[in-house]
């Protein structure tokens, strides 16, 4: 097969850090090639060598059998290499024809910016490539999923040849996912070539024409994506084998914990101007018992977020009545709830779970620094807060130099790890925990995993709440699936199937329970 | 080992696809932070502190580029307009006037016994102005309304000191009388945009400058009301026994050490241990650094932004109130003018730290007690010490300058937020 793209040997050190070892990889003319490796695995790297963000210290790049160097991005762009970023790099008040031309515009005068000829380029190629959209829409207007055909269309205003595509599916609707890989397929009838980065194995495996796994900055190997299993990529990544579907004995339930009746959340005030639709949650009722993981299943912004901020008193309750354990938790404070035995994964880690800035130690502590032993009256107790963070980073196997390194410095998983630590070394009686492995790799979701149902099996009563479809499915005992604010059905884990739930989560009912929808 | 050096590097290296637009060189010192770090595991939170004086780094060069830089605009000034008096020691080309002028700078802020006491002295009110700016900026709030709580704070002590009423008391009585009601006065000013701001939104920016105008409105009334009968615009005298003992004598008996800078120091001992060894501190920098992680740990964001805003106001009242008893004995109108501004590049300077905030006190104390002595040696405008300052100010704030200056790397530090948007 006549190669698009070769990399040879190629190898960077950061201090105290070798990112990649000596890397080979080949891209074939017309294929697609994922690149397949842990988060800190040297995929990033890589990809910002080829597209010359950061020379190699060894090795070269060698395109249709000629070696080049590239000192900036706009080298690698002459040379046909384009880059889709995992954040967009649009400017979202300009068209998608002013964004496609930033930086390489084509002109009508010497102070006149030629839109109408972009704009007849932009309409032929994407007629060519099948990325349909409208070159005279503002980008702030466009989904997702069709900014990032402006992105695609991007590269190929510039004559791309090679395309590489950082975690493209992330941000994406299972919809607009299956769309982007016909896109990709079409792409590669027509000779493109593509390097797809990702660590979603479903998607690799359906996909890619050749694999390519990354380990700690070195290749482990090649993978053939017609022969081999999900199973058999994990233990490529991590290194040991991994457990997908990790085992879990039926649930024993006990008294109801969590007890919602009839509970209504209204929407933030600037989400409701305009939609009209004021109510977030809309008057549900949910029982979860202790040693019981019940998983709110929903395609994202149909409430979950606000049933778990306000299930924890970061949100004000508009109606209905809530118990924990018997207690009504209407009205009260975040920490009337915390100290009453509820621990919470925050859906957004960075933003609520964490201070970024704060050591490990401060961190793991943030929710119990004024209770004894971690401080006596007003004044911290140093070797407390210490001691307690030594134990709780061996015990959850938190990867970091030190107890006082800043969270922000370790990786996703790692910080995710001490928010887990954190909440579950209290003494609980509920777990709240939204969207707990989002952006993880296989590794720390499989310990995640493992330690909710561990959290289960001790009696704790869960709420998990995920985007995941499968990791709702390897988890709960009992599924809710919430659509525009209400509770469409509750499944138990045995009669819930993929097809059931996806309908359930498409359009708030299935034929055959159609009758038990409460909703008209 | 290997591991941990692998999973330091993911953030980083995740991250460095989306900084292209802070340049390649951005992007690789961002790289290097993590594993710096990593490299030797630090084992205590002493030394991790004893770290944050790498921190001054940056603060202590922009000192010297705004001092070279200073030395430069002399000179010029010397050229374009030749100074009058010269010293016929040196020869007066505009070089050696250059020259003697920072002679005369240090000579004046070091040179003597009666020198350094000046600096003290004369340093004091900025610390306690850099130690209120910098606790509002632990806590994610911008202070800028120490002018009038400093203003409010030295009426209030003149008001108890004149106070015929209270003369007759024991200093043991008085001198603690008058700087409470000092603290008093600045912790209510300061308190006000702190409610503001928690139970309104409103920002602390704008109230606190509107504040400081009030501020000075309320010392015109009252200074016009109490006037002396001698035509001077100030309150009376304060009582022989509200005067803060003099600990160490000059020859002069000009800006003798007296208790203040004992109580200065003590102040930003204080802020340190309220700051990092106290649950207060700990709901303060929490609010101060990530709000919502705040309200999710269960800490009241309302209730922080109102004690530190009423405690950062409490030490731009005892700035006041130890300027009134140690130094002049009487407020006048206008007496602060300038202190609360400065005190915003104190605190800047020294990185929000207590400790740093004492040093960048010192510094800008040997600035402003020296500029006469300049001034004198080489016939340098007093002025030109503000220039300087500007200078500090422009270095620190915009510290990206002076590290691609000294190529220093960024090591991914603790930053101070400060200060957010409308309603944060």
């Amino acid at each position: 097969m006549e190669l698009a793209l070769e990399l040879r040997g190629i190898t960077k050190r950061f201090p105290g850090v070798l990112a990649n070892d000596h890397i080979d990889f080949q891209v074939g003319k017309g294929e697609i090639h994922a690149l397949l490796g842990e988060n800190g695995a040297g995929k990033t790297t890589l990809m910002n060598i080829l597209y010359g963000l950061y020379p190699p210290d060894e090795g070269e790049v060698v395109l249709g059998g000629q070696p080049v160097k590239f000192n900036s991005p706009s080298d690698a762009i002459h040379a046909g290499i384009g880059m889709v970023h995992q954040h967009f790099k649009l400017v979202p008040p300009f068209t998608v024809t002013e964004n496609i031309m930033l930086g390489n515009e084509s002109m009508a005068g010497p102070f006149q910016l030629d839109r109408a000829a972009a704009a007849k380029r932009i309409t032929e190629l994407s007629n060519q490539y099948g990325l349909f959209v409208n070159p005279k829409s503002k980008v702030s207007e466009l989904s997702v999923g069709v900014q990032q055909r402006v992105e695609i269309l991007k590269a190929f205003y510039r004559n791309a040849e090679v395309l590489i595509l950082d975690e493209p599916t992330a941000v994406l609707t299972p919809q607009e996912s299956d769309e982007l890989f016909s896109i990709m397929r079409g792409l590669t009838q027509q000779g493109k070539s593509i390097i797809f980065i990702s660590h979603k194995l479903k998607e690799v495996l359906a996909i890619s024409d050749a694999i390519t796994v990354l380990r700690r900055g070195k290749v482990v190997g090649d993978a053939d994506p017609h022969t081999a299993s999900e199973e058999d990529l994990a233990t490529m990544m991590v290194g040991r084998s991994v457990i997908l579907q990790v085992e879990k004995t039926a649930a024993k339930p006990g008294a109801a914990v969590l007890s919602v009746r009839g509970m209504t959340v209204r929407r933030d005030k600037t989400a409701s101007a305009g939609s009209g639709i004021l109510l977030a949650v809309n008057a549900i009722d949910l029982e979860v018992h202790a040693g019981e993981i019940v998983g709110v299943a929903g395609v994202e912004g149909n409430g979950q977020t606000e049933l778990a901020e306000a299930l924890t008193g970061l949100r004000p309750i508009d109606g209905g009545s809530v118990t924990i354990g018997g207690v009504s938790i209407v009205g009260k404070s975040p920490r009337f709830i915390t100290v009453h035995g509820v621990a919470h994964v925050p859906e957004d880690r960075q933003k609520y779970g964490l201070v970024l800035g704060y050591p490990i130690a401060d961190n793991l502590v943030l929710a119990t620094y004024f209770e004894p032993p971690f401080a006596r009256g007003i004044v911290i107790n140093e070797a407390a807060i210490r001691d307690n963070a030594t134990r709780l980073v061996k015990e959850f196997d938190i990867r970091t130099p030190s107890v006082y390194t800043p969270a922000r410095n370790l990786s996703g998983g790692n910080q995710q790890k001490v928010v887990v630590a954190r909440e579950l070394s209290r003494d609980n009686r509920l777990l709240i925990a939204a969207q707990p492995t989002r952006g993880l790799d296989v590794g720390s979701i499989e310990f995640i995993h493992r330690t909710i149902i561990a959290a289960r099996d001790s009696g704790v009563a869960v709420l998990l709440i995920s985007a995941e479809l499968d990791e709702i499915l390897s988890l709960a005992d009992r599924i809710a699936v919430m659509y525009k604010g209400k509770i469409a059905a509750i499944v138990p884990r045995a009669e819930a199937t993929r097809e059931k739930l996806g309908l359930l989560m498409a359009s708030g009912q299935v034929q055959a329970i159609a009758a038990t929808v409460a909703e008209g | 080992m290997e591991d941990q050096s692998i999973s330091q590097s993911a953030p980083a290296a995740e991250e460095a696809d989306t900084s292209q637009s802070r340049g390649l060189s951005a992007g690789v010192d961002d790289q290097l932070a993590p594993s710096t770090g990593g490299g030797k595991p630090r084992p205590s939170r002493s030394q991790a502190i004893f770290s944050a004086l790498h921190s001054l780094l940056v603060p202590f060069l922009a000192v010297v580029t705004a001092l070279l830089i200073g030395g430069v605009v002399i000179f010029i000034s010397n050229v374009i307009s030749p100074p009058v008096s010269t010293s016929p020691l040196y020869g007066n080309s505009p070089f050696n006037l250059t020259l003697r002028a920072y002679q005369g700078l240090w000579v004046g802020a070091f040179g003597s016994f009666d020198n350094i006491s000046a600096t003290i002295v004369t340093a004091t009110p900025y610390i306690f102005g850099g130690l209120a700016v910098a606790l509002g900026f632990r806590a994610g709030l911008f202070n800028i309304g120490v002018e009038g709580q400093i203003a409010l704070g030295s009426l209030a002590a003149a008001a108890v000191g004149f106070n015929p009423a209270f003369a007759g008391l024991s200093p043991w009585l008085l001198v603690p009388m008058c700087l409470l009601a000092g603290c008093l006065a600045g912790a209510i000013w300061g308190g006000i945009p702190g409610l503001l701001k928690a139970q309104t939104g409103a920002h602390e920016v704008i109230t606190t400058i509107m504040l400081n105008y009030i501020a000075i409105q309320i010392v015109s009334v009252v200074v016009n009301a109490v006037k002396p009968g001698n035509g001077q615009v100030r309150t009376p005298d304060i009582s022989l026994n509200a005067h803060l003992p003099v600990l160490i004598a000059t020859s002069t008996g000009l800006k003798q050490i007296h208790l203040g800078p004992i109580i200065a120091i003590l102040a930003a001992i204080a802020v340190y241990w309220l700051l990092w060894r106290t649950t207060s501190g700990f709901e303060l920098r929490t609010v101060g650094t990530n709000p919502s992680a705040a309200r999710y740990a269960g800490i009241s964001v309302k209730r922080n932004i109102m004690l530190a805003m009423a405690l950062s106001g409490l030490l731009g009242g005892l700035a006041g109130a130890v300027e009134v008893t140690g130094v002049n004995f009487y407020h006048s109108q206008g007496f602060s003018a300038g202190y609360g501004f400065d005190s915003i590049t104190v605190a800047l300077l020294g990185k929000s730290n207590p400790f740093g905030v004492v040093i960048a006190a010192l510094l800008f104390g040997a600035l402003k007690s020296s500029a006469p002595s300049m001034q004198f040696y080489a016939g340098t405008p007093q002025d030109v010490v503000s220039i300087i300052q500007a200078l500090i100010l422009l270095f620190v704030a915009a510290d990206e300058i002076v590290r691609y200056i000294y190529r220093v790397k960024s090591r991914g530090e603790e930053k101070v937020v400060l200060t957010r948007g409308w309603g944060g």
